[in-house]
């Protein structure tokens, strides 16, 4: 409370201040990469996006600042620049650290299921729901059954139906 | 409807869990290796204590052996080493990977604790650290008499390890080595 009305800070410094404290902490696991050819940034970038720290897991090499994540972003940079594809890339380093590596799984024998998983629930999903709605509907047509239903309930029910038509009218 | 179908939601429930319980007991470090039942990778590096000679998969010699990813930062190498010296004294070959290090400070390493390995492969920058998918140390592989890797394991290997997923292979590789 008390920052807020200090004298002396106008807004203008206050939000300039914030936007520092931001900066700071966006560019904190970036290298200085040089390329030969700029071309090769974005794919670099994108690559780094996709590829997995493999001892930091649940970090691509991006993100982690680890030591094998670091050799692994100068064997990426090498490699691009010696003119290797995207999917050469992949393959190559899959070949030493194993599917593992690659954020997005390709698509074979023990990763069908992950794949098709998604398409196979909704699918499911839907089928489910129109089956209920189409219940549902046939449902309201007929009379509800109630199985217990004694006669003095059916009694007082028919005196209460009748009440509310004579009320109506 | 079938009553029966009301425990569908039940059944997959429990197929749920029970996948998700059996989970928890797996190691998320243990990582599929790539390299088991491939041939070990072509290098040539420099020997750890010899500067001017270059080693390579040839200097495996048609051995069974283990190859021992190491270096002086990796803490808990220093808890395996006592093993490996054991190993060694044993008669297993081992073949050390100096994995980025420091020469100097990787020779007094060994000095004070025992050189277990037949020879040491000096690796500075990790390339063949990479081919291996070696990232981190120790990491162990147990190379057969062909030159392909058999086994991998990632972290120390003690006696406990050493028993539980080396030996029995080991024995195994040596005895169809002496048979050919």
């Amino acid at each position: 409370m008390q920052s807020n009305s200090r004298p002396g800070l106008g807004l203008l410094k206050q939000v300039g201040l914030f936007l520092l404290l931001l900066s700071s902490s966006a560019v904190a696991v970036e290298d200085v990469v040089s390329f030969s050819d700029e071309s090769l940034r974005p794919r670099y970038q994108q690559l780094l996006e996709e590829l997995r720290c493999p001892k930091c897991q649940n970090q691509n090499l991006a993100d982690s600042n680890s030591a094998i994540s670091q050799d692994l972003r100068a064997e990426v940079q090498r490699l691009l620049e010696q003119d290797l594809s995207d999917a050469e890339i992949k393959e190559y380093l899959k070949n030493r650290y194993s599917e593992f590596i690659l954020y997005r799984p390709e698509v074979n024998s023990a990763t069908w299921f992950l794949w098709a998983a998604p398409v196979v629930l909704v699918v499911l999903g839907g089928l489910i729901v129109l089956r209920l709605s189409r219940r549902k509907k046939t449902d309201g047509t007929e009379e509800t059954p109630i199985a217990v239903r004694s006669t003095d309930q059916q009694q007082r029910l028919d005196e209460l139906l009748n009440r509310s038509k004579q009320g109506s009218e | 409807m079938n009553r029966l179908t009301l425990f569908i939601p039940f059944a997959l429930c429990l197929a749920l869990g029970a996948f998700l319980f059996f989970s928890l007991g797996k190691d998320p470090l243990d990582l599929p290796s790539a390299l088991v039942g491939e041939p070990f990778p072509e290098f040539a590096l420099e020997e750890l204590h010899e500067p001017e000679r270059q080693v390579s998969t040839d200097d495996f010699d048609g051995q069974v052996l283990l190859v021992n990813v190491w270096a002086t930062w990796c803490f808990a190498c220093r808890i395996e080493h006592p093993w490996l010296n054991s190993l060694a004294k044993d008669g297993v070959v081992i073949v050390g990977l100096n994995y980025k290090d420091h020469r100097k400070l990787a020779q007094d390493w060994l000095q004070e604790r025992g050189d277990p390995y037949q020879f040491s492969i000096f690796d500075p920058r990790g390339v063949l650290g990479i081919d291996l998918g070696v990232y981190g140390a120790p990491e162990t592989y147990l190379v057969d008499a062909q030159g392909i890797i058999r086994h991998r394991r990632v972290g120390v290997v003690d006696e406990r390890v050493w028993n539980g997923e080396f030996r029995d292979l080991y024995q195994q590789l040596v005895d169809e080595a002496n048979a050919e």
